[in-house]
Order: C-alpha cells, then structure tokens, then sequence
C-alpha cells in the first residue's frame, strides 16, 4: 500500500509553498516560488493575487512529483496564508479587480478615523481585539472600494467578492467556495470577536457590502475537495499563518507560546477558550477553532518588519546577496559600533500601534560600517521581539521561561544568540522550523483524522538548538534605555507636520 | 594589439606543466620541461608560490599545483547560506534517524561544524556549530577530503595524528577509504575521533556539482554500527538522502 501524507500550501508574505509531511510530521517535500511586490509609493506595498494563485498551479503538481506520489496519497490539505493582504476580485471572471493591498501597507494610515466613520476605537478594539491601526484588513478594503466609484457600484450589486489570501486560494483551489476561517476574519476589523460572525455596525461604518464577504467557517472541518490544479484533494484547513504556527509548535494548552521569525515576526499566545484583553498593547486574536468545540483564543505581539528589514539590506542596499549573508556581514564586526536601526518602515506595530512612526538610523558616525549596520539590523528584531515579550509577560501575569522560536530566520545563529541575550531567557528552537507549515498539515491532519490526537503531534515535537543569554544585565540595560530613546525618536519624526504620510 | 608579456607566458606554461603532471615535480623538471635556466625558473615558481598559486613541499622541495588556484573557479561558499538551505533537511535528518545531525565546511585545515540539531531525546545539549575538528578521523571530514582537493592538500606529508586506537593513520590506508568513500557516496567513521562514537556524512553539492560541504549523524557506535561495527544501511541512506535534498536547494539536479 503506498504511504498517505498531508500537504500544507504555505501562502507567505514573499513566498508561496507547498510542503508535503509524514505522520510523523517530517517534511517529504517541498516546493517554493518567490512572488513579486510592488511599491508604487512610499508606504504601499502591493501583490498580484493572480501571479500569487499562478504559482500554487506549479508548486502543487511539483511537490506530488518530488516525492513521486499522487493526489490521492494526501489525506488532507491545509491552507495558511499572509493574513490581513486584502483581494478583491470578480465573481464572474474570477480575476482581481485591481493589486491585493498587503498588510504592510501604510496607505490608510493617515485616513484611519474617517475610513471608520469616527467609530469610537475603544469600543472598536472591545469588539474585534484589535487596535486602530494600518494592518488590518477593513479599512484596506474601504480604500479599495473609495478609490473608484464604479467598483463600489459593482460590490453593491454582488459582482465583487472581497477576501483575505485563504478565502482567494480557496475560491479558486474549490472552484467558486467564498469562505475564511475566524483567525484569519479576526484580522479584518469587521468580525466581533465573541459571536465569530461579521458586525452590521463595522460594516457599516466601513461601508463595506455584506455580499461580497466571505463566510466565517471554524479553522478545521471540511472544506469540499479541490478541482484545481490538483483535483480531488479533500481540503480539511484553513488558518492564518501565525496562529497556524502555535500549532506546529504544539501550543495546544493555555498559556503556551511561541515566536516566528518571518517577514514580520509574530510572539502568540495561547489563552485557551476566553479572549484576554490586552493591557499592554497587544492583539487578542482567535487562535484556532474545530468544528463543533469551543473557539480557542490568542494574544498576539506582531512586529512588521524582520526578515524584511534584512530583505530590504539585500534589494535597497546592496549590502547582502542572499539573507543569510547578513551573518557573514554582522560577524566582521564585535558589536553595533553604537548605531542602532528603527524599522517603522510599515508605522510601529505593537506594542506602540503609531502607525505614523517612519523608519530611523541613528548614532551614525565615521567609525560606523556596513558591518555595525547589519549587526544593529539583527539587533533591532531582538529589541523588538523584547518589547513584545514584556507587555506579553505583564498581560499574562508570569514571566516566560523560554522562548520557542521557528521561522526561516532561526537558520541565523548570531540572531538567535543576540536574542538570547536581549530576552535573557534560552531561545529554544523546535526540530521543525517551518511551523507554519507544519501547522497548518497539523489542522488538516487532525480534521482529516490523520492523526488521532493532539497528544501524538506532541511527541513530534524536540528541541534542535538552544541559545542561552550571555549579556551582562547592566549592557542589556544600557542598550535597553538606548533602543527605546530610538524609538521615540522615530514616532516623533512620524508626527511631524509635514511627513508622516 | 597589446605587446605580449613573456614572463606572463612563462608562468602560465609553468602552470599547465604542473597540472599535467600527476606527481610533485622538481625544479630541474620543471626548467627542462620549460626550457629555460634554472635560475629563471626558482623566480617564476617562487613567485607562483607566494601568490598561493603553486605549493612546494617542504620536506622534497618539489612543486604542485597550488591550493589558491583550485579554489579559483569555485565560488566560495558563505557558511550561513549553507546552513539556511540545509535547515529543513537536518531537521528531518536528525527527526528520522534519531541522532544529532550536523553540516561542515572545509576551513582551515579543519572540518568547521556551520549547523548543529540536537538530538531529538530529552537530554541537555549544547550547541557545536562553529567547533573544529580533525579532517581524518571524522566522517564529514572524509567527505570534505573525498571530493575537496583544497582538504587533501590541507592533510600536509606528515604523520596523521592519532586521537584513538582505531584513528586512520596510515595515509595509504587513507586513501583507500578516500576511494571507497567517492565509489558508495558517503563516509563512516567508527571511534576514529571519540571511543564510543561513529559518524556518517555525505557530501552536499552545488548547481554545478562541486561539493561545498558535508551533512552527517554522529551517534553511540551502538545506534549507529551493526555488531561487526558497520555502519546501519539505512542510516547511511537516510544521510544521502539529506546530501542529495541539500543540494537541490543549492540547484543540483534541478534544471541548468
């Protein structure tokens, strides 16, 4: 009898993939393509959902044929995705109406208070756990709407569906179902977080159209079978991408957390079954839901820019040829030679939310090279991943013992070590690295029935490294206290009458 | 067109003399081959010698091709872009075969561990990436010393330093494993370096087929020998299997 295995489809912020695991929950395959981006102004980042859906028509067929199986050797498929990029496309002809807005997108930023009509942000936040900011999908699709009558006409009329990333691959992998998953319509502005279904009043002063929404389905269930390009598949997942590497860390009980190291980075928490509002910054988010079990809730740090601060090294600066060179490059030099980097390249996200703050260098002089910047590059996603863990720690009422981390970035040892010694607590990277994946095959494996329980994706689940902190407290301090001035200066740079757009 | 340089052409005959020949040569060889005067010949090959282009050993006198020249064509390979492709693999290396997996690179003279997974059990570890060891009492070494010429030169003509009673000491003895280790696709090592410790490596290559590093398990002799102290078939397999997936990341075996 030939072996069964899951499949997971990866739809990242850069890249998309399709991984391909065994039941014990080791890669057998994958495949990748890189998409591009565009920045048709300062602060806008787009994608082509269509290059994007173009790609998984390859990458599927490609990791079936790497491991030399066929579709009916997969049990399950699970989608994750980039969450909160906003698509908006024709229901007839199935193509996009215009560029998908990515998260990072800073375009509504300066417009967030009207693109809500004034809605009263702290009730906003009490209802979708989720700050006023850039990020999130709502406003995203508000502009979209405003920026041509004619679309908002068509939207009115049903001819438009919009959709987060999931809800587009699966429109398209299923042949026409318009559905998302609560963690990834938890990401929209639009969905109260405690009845799990789209909000008149949101909609409303968002003036979005109810009937170009998707419909909010639990995480894991049955979402038909696939008829493109691979059919006969039975889709059994969907889950935005952090929330679905909490699983491939197997953070199935309450309190249990992880980071992923990303484009952005991402430190969650589970909560388990009640939404814990933040104090401190954060977003309360969903984490996963079964069909027919209580929905399971996060806390989520989410930091724009991380491996995209060392991507934007590579494109913008020339500094690097590939991300991992950014090691090479940091390691010429002890320390960051006193600069440090500010990346608010998409605002500040938490636990700041100024969606305004622009992106900074500073302690710039004769002394400093190219090898100080590249160390105060790695240092900048540690100091920020620092802020999170503490308004996490204060919001939780304990003190994270470790930090377990994934993500490609975790492959550089000297950020993992400058980390440690930032957090002053073991970073513990898991034997896979690609959670998200490993995630989302996890939820489609278990709503398959792949894998009886939860208890045995646990024992999958060891330690492949672990760094330990080997700071001196007083230099954490100093460097602290340094960090922080720096990112005040960049917010205020934000507020400035004439930038800041 | 530009005038020629004649000592540019004496030294690339010297060259393409060297390469030719399978065994160190001589500096008398080398001016009867060139026909020139010894005299002009030591100043040419010393010159190509301290560019690192030619080598002369020490205890003959006598001269190779350098170790500089060879590493010439090959595009030198960043340590952290090696161990960021090989990530996934280890993983699953070290996930399906129970032991710790590591990467090396040539540097130094010395096998250079750039990635270390722990063993997948609940013990304390600690991290060895970055440690050195020994190119021929290792199996990621014997990889290296396989298929890298820059490792067979970095081995020298002296004695091969002993660390246990079964460390491959004899250079003859050498290279013959060396062969066997190019004829089967991947080396062992067997309490060559620690008592009680065995290795298994396989090389990791580039788009053009160069091997730029090693992927290996190291393990108890028991978990990973058979009683007569060979290493576990399906061991060794699971290791090629993680060399070859690597190196598809780096384009083998992809399209060119």
């Amino acid at each position: 009898m030939k072996p069964s295995y899951v499949a997971a489809i990866d739809q990242g912020t850069t890249s998309t993939r399709c991984v391909i695991f065994d039941r014990q929950g080791r890669m057998v395959s994958v495949s990748q393509q890189l998409h591009h981006q565009y920045y048709p102004q300062p602060g806008w980042v787009e994608q082509d959902a269509e290059e994007i859906w173009q790609l998984v028509c390859q990458l599927v067929p490609q990791a079936l044929a790497d491991l030399d199986a066929t579709a009916d050797q997969l049990v399950g498929l699970g989608i994750t995705n980039q969450r909160e990029t906003t698509v908006v496309w024709d229901r007839a002809t199935g193509l996009p109406v215009s560029r998908a807005i990515g998260w990072q997108d800073t375009r509504t930023a300066p417009l967030l208070s009207e693109l809500t009509n004034g809605f009263d942000v702290s009730e906003l936040t009490r209802r979708t756990g989720l700050p006023l900011a850039s990020y999130f999908s709502g406003p995203k699709l508000r502009w979209i709407l405003d920026s041509d009558p004619e679309l908002r006409d068509r939207a009115e009329r049903g001819e438009l569906l919009f959709g987060t990333m999931d809800s587009w691959l699966v429109w398209k992998l299923t042949g026409g179902l318009h559905v998302t998953d609560v963690t990834n319509a938890s990401r929209t502005m639009l969905m109260d977080l405690e009845t799990l279904q789209w909000d008149d009043e949101l909609l409303a002063c968002m003036q979005v159209p109810r009937a170009m929404l998707p419909e909010i389905r639990p995480s894991m269930g049955n979402f038909g079978l696939t008829r493109e390009p691979v059919p006969g598949i039975p889709l059994t997942a969907v889950i935005g991408d952090q929330q679905a590497s909490l699983l491939g860390q197997t953070a199935f009980e309450r309190g249990e957390a992880k980071c992923t190291f990303g484009t952005g980075s991402f430190l969650l928490m589970n909560t388990g079954t009640e939404p814990v509002r933040s104090r401190s910054g954060l977003i309360t988010t969903v984490a996963h839901s079964v069909e027919g079990e209580d929905t399971i809730y996060a806390l989520e740090g989410s930091v724009a820019m991380a491996g995209a601060l060392v991507e934007w090294c590579r494109t913008a600066l020339d500094l690097i040829r590939t991300p991992a060179e950014i090691e090479t490059l940091a390691r010429t030099v002890d320390d960051n030679g006193g600069c440090y980097v500010v990346p608010a390249f998409a605002g500040l996200y938490a636990p700041y939310w100024e969606s305004r703050a622009q992106g900074m260098v500073v302690g710039l002089t004769s002394y400093v090279t190219k090898g100080h910047l590249a160390r105060a590059v790695l240092e900048a996603v540690a100091w920020q991943t620092k802020d999170v863990m503490d308004s996490m720690n204060a919001d939780a009422g304990t003190r994270m013992s470790f930090l377990a981390v994934d993500g490609g970035m975790t492959a550089n040892n000297l950020l993992m070590q400058t980390l440690a010694d930032v957090l002053d607590v073991p970073v513990v990277r898991p034997m896979m690295a690609e959670s998200v994946a490993l995630g989302a095959a996890y939820a489609a494996g278990l709503a398959a029935g792949y894998w009886p329980d939860r208890s045995m994706l646990r024992s999958h689940w060891h330690r492949a490294a672990e760094w330990r902190s080997t700071m001196a407290a007083e230099r954490r301090d100093e460097q602290l206290a340094d960090w922080h001035k720096a990112v005040e200066l960049s917010i205020e740079w934000g507020r400035r009458p004439a930038g800041g757009g | 067109m530009a005038a020629r340089i004649q000592s540019v052409e004496r030294a690339a005959a010297i060259l393409q003399l060297l390469a030719v020949e399978d065994a160190p040569t001589s500096l008398g060889q080398l001016a009867a081959g060139l026909g020139l005067a010894k005299a002009t010949t030591h100043g040419l090959v010393q010159t190509l010698r301290e560019v690192g282009f030619v080598d002369q050993d020490p205890d003959s006198g006598q001269y190779v091709v350098g170790a500089g020249l060879l590493e010439l064509g090959s595009r030198s390979v960043d340590v952290h872009e090696v161990r960021s492709q090989a990530l996934n693999w280890t993983d699953g290396l070290a996930a399906r075969s129970g032991e710790a997996a590591h990467v090396a690179v040539f540097d130094g003279g010395q096998v250079r561990i750039a990635h270390h997974v722990f063993r997948p059990d609940s013990s304390v570890q600690h991290l060895e990436t970055g440690s050195t060891h020994p190119l021929h009492a290792t199996a990621l070494g014997k990889v290296l010393l396989a298929y890298d010429p820059r490792a067979v030169r970095a081995l020298g003509s002296g004695g091969l330093e002993s660390f246990t009673y079964r460390t491959v000491t004899e250079r003859s003895r050498l290279l013959r494993d060396l062969a066997d280790v190019r004829d089967v696709g991947w080396a062992a090592s067997v309490e060559e370096e620690h008592p009680g410790e065995a290795g298994i490596a396989a090389p990791i290559r580039d788009r053009g087929g160069h091997v730029i590093a090693a992927v290996g398990i190291l393990g108890t002799v028991e978990s990973l020998c058979d009683a007569r102290l060979r290493p576990r078939a399906s061991l060794a397999a699971q290791v090629t299997a993680a060399g070859r997936s690597i190196s598809r990341e780096f384009g083998h075996g992809r399209e060119l």
